[in-house]
């Protein structure tokens, strides 16, 4: 757990937490000791860096969505030739009678 | 005889059509270049030999038939590794997907294809697109060709190196937040960052979806011009894809830039190296001289690009990288490189319960106002003209152990991908290399910013100006 300074708009400082363990866990990311070491301290930087927004007042702005201001875009609902199972399959190293072959998840350890 | 490897595109369609040398001829003469200095350069993850001489022997039969060529018949081009190819390995210059063949076309894959095209190989990058020096990616970084000990930009490294070093005649290239400019910049090339949703994105590995980019590196604006007729337009299996129609960019192309208005924004001056200024000024004064008006202008919220950029884009980063568990196919998340962790790491956390306000939707907000910076300009100026590099190629290791240091390196190009507008990075010059003192210089580039949509017209500004300095005749002694 580290925590960060920054700076709000009143120019009084608040800690942020960063709870790398947890985070790893969220992204199911494996790390190792060393790397957490690493990505806090250079997470901190950044995030110290990235307070800076807290200087300019949003209250009154609408976030943006998107860019491109298209809606409820769509196609056609019909039916096309798609690819075939062996051509999905072929790229990959697990597979069983035409399917993906994957660990299993229920079983019990 | 002539150097068939240092053609540009358009010479090298005239010969083609004109039967003064086959495709099989140019592909072979490009192949034996790229597998040669791939040693020195590390430009490509793969060479796809056997793909290249049958696409060009295909062509050829076209040709000896007198049959209807595609606009880019036998012309040899090479992808960044981001790019499916059915059939041809896709890594994303990650171990992750070290050993992935996809089984379908990118869109703009396909396109290419019809155009008869030919692919030489799969070019390097930074591990998912992350980085602006190339020193991310898992098979080793790429040299920039002007000075093998510094970089060639990224995180399009091996696009930009190779048409540099004429390995192939163009790249494709991503830009997300600057990786198809800069690393253009870096290698004396032009590069377009189209408007969003002007290119379709399917089939190419996605890296931040709201902001990426599809785009490409050529050594003129006419050939760059060339691409784009065949790369743009709407894309059903892509709905960020505009439905607004594509134009012919390459029409008109010479019109020149009489009464065209061109905004100087103050804080992309600012504090940039002096010696940038004056080179990227004296472009600003060439086009002047044939006719265009140039003002000052404003845009207040430039300084909070980076910050705004370095939440948005590792958020969509963690969400995108989410699919690569090993399931199917390929590695597993342990296989993730130190960078491609750490955007994953902090866009967990500026999405996760409790700071999504704080930060995502904050950056979302101020998305909002540098947009706007944009649009309120472009009701004054025609097109910006500004810095895409605050420095020139820095050197192999300078920067890679200090992220924040890395990232602020694309302050003049985020604001870019931010407010979804094309832009265009133009060769502007050579600055002295502060390494060896004389001799060849290092590239610096410009970048043509215009409202959405004027690809176009950011083509023609930029012949304009290339007409009269023709800097991409400066090759690198290799």
């Amino acid at each position: 757990m580290i925590k960060v300074k920054v700076k709000s708009q009143s120019e009084k400082s608040k800690s942020v937490r960063i709870d790398i363990d947890h985070l790893a866990k969220l992204a199911n990311l494996p790390l190792t000791a060393q790397e957490k070491k690493t990505f806090e301290k250079q997470l901190t930087d950044v995030l110290s860096y990235i307070s800076k927004l807290n200087e300019l007042d949003t209250t009154r702005v609408e976030p943006i969505g998107h860019i491109t201001g298209l809606e409820n875009v769509t196609r056609d609902d019909e039916t096309a030739p798609s690819l075939t199972r062996d051509k999905v399959l072929s790229s990959t190293s697990r597979k069983y009678n035409g399917f993906f072959q994957v660990k299993a998840i229920f079983e019990e350890q | 005889m002539i150097d068939l490897t240092s053609l540009t595109i358009k010479e090298a369609v005239d010969l083609l059509s004109t039967k003064q040398v086959k495709a099989q001829e140019l592909t072979r003469t490009f192949l034996e270049r790229a597998t040669k200095l791939n040693k020195k350069l590390n430009c490509f993850i793969t060479i796809s030999q056997n793909v290249a001489l049958a696409q060009a022997k295909k062509v050829d039969g076209l040709i000896s038939d007198n049959q209807k060529l595609g606009p880019l018949a036998g012309i040899p081009l090479a992808l960044k590794d981001l790019f499916s190819t059915a059939g041809i390995k896709t890594t994303a210059g990650s171990e992750v997907l070290e050993n992935y063949v996809p089984v379908y076309d990118a869109t703009v894959v396909s396109k290419l294809k019809v155009a008869n095209a030919i692919f030489i190989g799969k070019t390097n990058l930074d591990a998912w697109g992350h980085g602006g020096s190339g020193e991310n990616s898992d098979f080793g970084p790429t040299k920039n060709p002007y000075d093998l000990t510094r970089v060639p930009g990224g995180s399009s490294s091996g696009s930009a190196a190779a048409v540099a070093a004429n390995l192939c005649l163009t790249a494709t290239a991503t830009d997300t937040g600057g990786s198809t400019r800069q690393p253009a910049s870096f290698c004396n090339l032009v590069g377009l960052k189209p408007t969003y949703g002007r290119v379709s994105r399917y089939g190419v590995i996605a890296m931040a979806s709201s902001l990426d980019t599809i785009g490409h590196i050529t050594k003129t604006v006419y050939d760059s011009a060339l691409i784009l007729n065949i790369t743009a337009g709407q894309d059903p299996f892509d709905a960020t894809t505009s439905p607004k129609s594509k134009e012919f960019y390459t029409k008109e192309i010479a019109s020149g830039v009489k009464s065209l208005k061109i905004g100087i924004p103050q804080e992309y001056f600012a504090h940039l190296d002096i010696d940038i200024k004056k080179l990227i000024m004296e472009a600003v004064k060439k086009l002047e001289s044939q006719g265009a008006q140039v003002f000052d202008v404003s845009l207040p919220h430039t300084e909070y690009g980076v910050a705004t950029y370095y939440i948005i884009q590792p958020s969509e980063v963690s969400s995108n990288l989410a699919r690569y568990d090993g399931i199917r196919y390929s590695f597993g998340r342990d296989k993730f490189g130190a960078e491609a962790k750490r955007r994953i790491i902090l866009g967990t956390f500026t999405l996760s319960a409790g700071y999504y306000d704080a930060y995502y939707l904050k950056a979302m907000k101020v998305r909002r106002l540098i947009r706007e910076d944009f649009t309120r300009v472009f009701k004054n100026v025609d097109v910006l003209i500004c810095p895409v590099s605050p420095t020139p190629p820095f050197k192999l290791g300078e920067k890679i152990n200090d992220p924040l240091s890395m990232y602020l390196s694309d302050i003049y190009t985020v604001n870019v991908n931010l407010a979804g507008v094309p832009s265009l990075n133009v060769p502007c010059g050579f600055v002295d290399n502060p390494s060896t003192g004389s001799g060849q210089g290092l590239p610096v580039g410009m970048q043509i910013i215009g409202p959405d949509f004027s690809e176009k017209l950011l083509y023609q500004v930029g012949y304009a100006y290339e007409q009269e300095t023709k800097w991409y005749q400066k090759k690198p002694n290799l």
